[in-house]
């Protein structure tokens, strides 16, 4: 009993094959899309390289780019063929090419799928990556000096900036790292000294941020230096202060930052999904239904398509004997059930046959 | 004396036709193209109105938006008629259409080319205009509790730091101003008291800027308080720092911004033009070799085409002529001639 049996008349046939043609081109340009989000994806993670401890998460990004190639290609033979088949002697070329193009179709549109699910589940591995370089970064925020991590400063400054954000998980962050260096500190100041001193490590701990944590929306000129010091500065209170710096981690921002790409991305590579799905099925119908066109011998007539010839279970036990017969080539036979014919045995007689001899 | 005479046997008209066809419709994207480019300078110069006295710059984006409509019409017109051109059945009814067409497609190509010679004639309008602007958003950069300046100091830092400058012709603008109210000033301090006392309006002055004005590529925090003492900082010279605090003025980042963008619109602009111009070359060409067959038993004879029937000052006085009747010059000198 076939699965999803349609019959289809001859000019059917040709409607499905032209409908196909259009829906393979469009793929072709939905593979393309699938490229760009790649590449979208890739350049926005290498934007922040700095701030992220592992580049792993790139996997995501490179195999949407594949996958887009691959997309591109797949449709664009598929379209080939859908062409060929409005005549059948064409189709004839595609006979021994088009299951093995249905199968790998099948397992391609897995990837995609997969692509579309690793885009929702990337979260966990970005949170740990994000936490680990944000605090690197500010912890060698101030060695401007060093190679290697001579930028860290800008590239801190300017994210605190564009995403509005202080410190990792906050503005009090920057409290607990020293972000002054030691050569703008002036060693013979008294302040200093004492402040050095009164650190178990001998770092320079103050109650201040950078210049990139003050607030734009703030209606006061940036207090960034004893931030929680309320008699410093006139009318101030830090606990009800909202507005001076910004209140948010950067782990925060950049999170919600990449996971709002990501979850539009796997939107969207979900619906290309469908569409691609949506496609193969078409094919395999195309396909059925030229292949009993050509057993009945006459191009005219009504045929039918069906997505599998038996039923489900019918199908699967079929090919896993298959798969198991190819595996059978290479064995050595050592079952006692098979019947190999040995020497000892008795020969089975052959029949006699009677050769009428024209006289 | 004819201007610009050419022949053209009927292989060539063909010839010029189609090719005139196919011209029109890319023209007409060049216009469309012409018009995208007037709303992109038009959305980039009032994105920044706040900071501008007046919008006479304005005049720029509105003439490449005019023009870009105008072209699309013209390019229209140019396809239906060079369609039209080698029937010669149907070319005599853009008879009359054709002598306004050519002095209205003239004037939009002309005024094309004056758009981009204005958007680099009023660079100097826009340096003043944006001087006044950043002037008054300096001065008002305090007043954040005053309905219609409350955003001054939200914009003024904003564009200091995307445009990566410090005041209005540097940093030494916001010395001149009191750019920290009185609201967080505590009068009762004596450092404060002095500082008032000794300024001529009574203003706070500090030798401070906003943070804003702070360089993110700077190796050591950000000194914005205190800035010509050397002395109040560890380390540091005033007059040989440079990575600090941005050495650039709003104004000339400002300025270099748009210049750049009027000039990389400019080139556009250009290249339209000379596609209009060429469209409206080879439309006259085709229409005076087409005239030049009207009449004739044998449409496939050779004829000559040119550009202006006269010189080109007898054409313009003919063009003209109408306009000063409809503005009753004649009239008048003809009153004075009868009282004499």
């Amino acid at each position: 009993m076939a699965v999803g049996k349609v019959t289809f008349t001859k000019a059917e046939r040709d409607k499905l094959a032209q409908v196909l043609w259009l829906l393979n081109w469009i793929s072709v340009v939905t593979g393309v899309i699938l490229f760009s989000l790649g590449l979208f994806l890739k350049v926005e993670i290498q934007k922040r390289r700095e701030v992220m401890s592992d580049q792993d998460i790139l996997y995501v990004p490179h195999m949407l780019i594949t996958t887009g190639l691959v997309a591109c290609c797949i449709n664009f033979l598929g379209g080939k063929i859908c062409y060929d088949s409005v005549d059948t002697t064409k189709f004839l070329r595609w006979k021994l090419v088009i299951l093995p193009y249905i199968v790998c179709t099948f397992f391609f549109t897995f990837c995609v799928l997969v692509g579309a699910l690793t885009c929702y589940s990337i979260r966990n591995q970005l949170e740990e990556s994000l936490f680990l370089g944000l605090r690197n970064a500010m912890r060698y925020y101030k060695d401007t000096d060093m190679a290697g991590r001579c930028f860290l400063k800008r590239s801190m400054d300017l994210l605190q900036i564009q995403f509005q954000c202080c410190g990792n998980g906050g503005y009090r962050d920057w409290f607990h790292i020293q972000w002054i260096s030691n050569r703008y500190l002036d060693m013979t100041s008294s302040t200093v000294v004492d402040r050095l001193r009164s650190n178990v490590k001998g770092k320079y701990l103050m109650d201040g941020v950078p210049f990139s944590c003050c607030s734009t929306f703030s209606p006061r000129p940036c207090i960034q230096l004893q931030v929680t010091n309320n008699s410093a500065h006139f009318n101030y209170n830090h606990q009800t202060e909202q507005l001076n710096l910004w209140r948010r981690g950067c782990h925060q921002a950049l999170l919600d930052h990449y996971t709002g790409i990501m979850q539009s991305i796997g939107l969207i590579v979900l619906v290309i999904w469908l569409f691609e799905l949506l496609v193969l099925t078409g094919v395999r119908y195309l396909q059925t239904a030229m292949e009993n066109v050509l057993l009945l011998g006459d191009p005219d007539s009504e045929s039918d398509g069906w997505i599998l010839e038996n039923s489900l279970a019918e199908t699967a036990r079929s090919n896993f004997n298959i798969i198991k017969n190819l595996g059978k080539c290479y064995q050595v036979d050592d079952d006692p059930n098979i019947n190999i014919p040995t020497a000892t045995e008795r020969e089975v007689p052959s029949r006699q046959v009677q050769i009428p001899v024209a006289s | 004396m004819v201007v610009m005479k050419m022949k053209f046997p009927f292989e060539k008209r063909v010839k010029l036709a189609q090719g005139l066809w196919l011209l029109s419709w890319v023209a007409t994207m060049a216009g469309a193209v012409t018009f995208t480019l007037g709303c992109v300078l038009k959305t980039e110069l009032r994105r920044r109105a706040e900071v501008m006295d007046n919008t006479e710059i304005h005049v720029v984006p509105n003439t490449l938006m005019i023009v870009g409509v105008a072209s699309l019409g013209i390019n229209y017109f140019a396809g239906r008629i060079c369609q039209d051109a080698l029937d010669a059945g149907r070319f005599p009814r853009w008879k009359n259409f054709l002598k306004p067409y050519f002095a209205v497609s003239c004037f939009f190509t002309v005024l094309m080319l004056l758009s981009v010679i204005m958007s680099y004639a009023m660079k100097g309008n826009l340096e003043s205009s944006l001087k006044i602007g950043l002037k008054n958003g300096i001065r008002f950069y305090k007043d954040t509790d005053t309905p219609g300046r409350c955003f001054q100091k939200q914009t003024m830092d904003r564009l200091q730091m995307q445009f990566q400058c410090c005041g209005n012709t540097d940093y030494t603008d916001w010395f001149e101003v009191q750019w920290i109210s009185n609201r967080y000033l505590d009068f009762s301090c004596k450092d404060v008291k002095d500082r008032i006392k000794s300024n001529v309006d009574g203003r706070y002055l500090v030798d401070g800027v906003p943070f804003s004005c702070c360089n993110p590529s700077s190796p050591r925090p950000c000194i914005q308080y205190q800035l010509t003492n050397n002395s109040a900082h560890y380390n540091y010279e005033h007059q040989t720092e440079e990575l600090n605090i941005f050495v650039v003025g709003c104004r000339e980042a400002l300025v270099s911004y748009y210049m750049g963008l009027m000039n990389t619109i400019g080139v556009g602009v250009l290249s339209v033009f000379l596609i209009q111009a060429s469209v409206l070359v080879s439309l006259r060409y085709l229409q005076t070799a087409m005239e030049a067959v009207a009449g004739q038993e044998n449409t496939e004879i050779e004829t000559e085409g040119y550009l202006l029937e006269k010189g080109v000052k007898e054409t313009i006085m003919e063009y003209l002529d109408p306009v000063f009747k409809f503005l009753m010059l004649n009239k008048v000198e003809e009153g004075e001639a009868t009282d004499s």
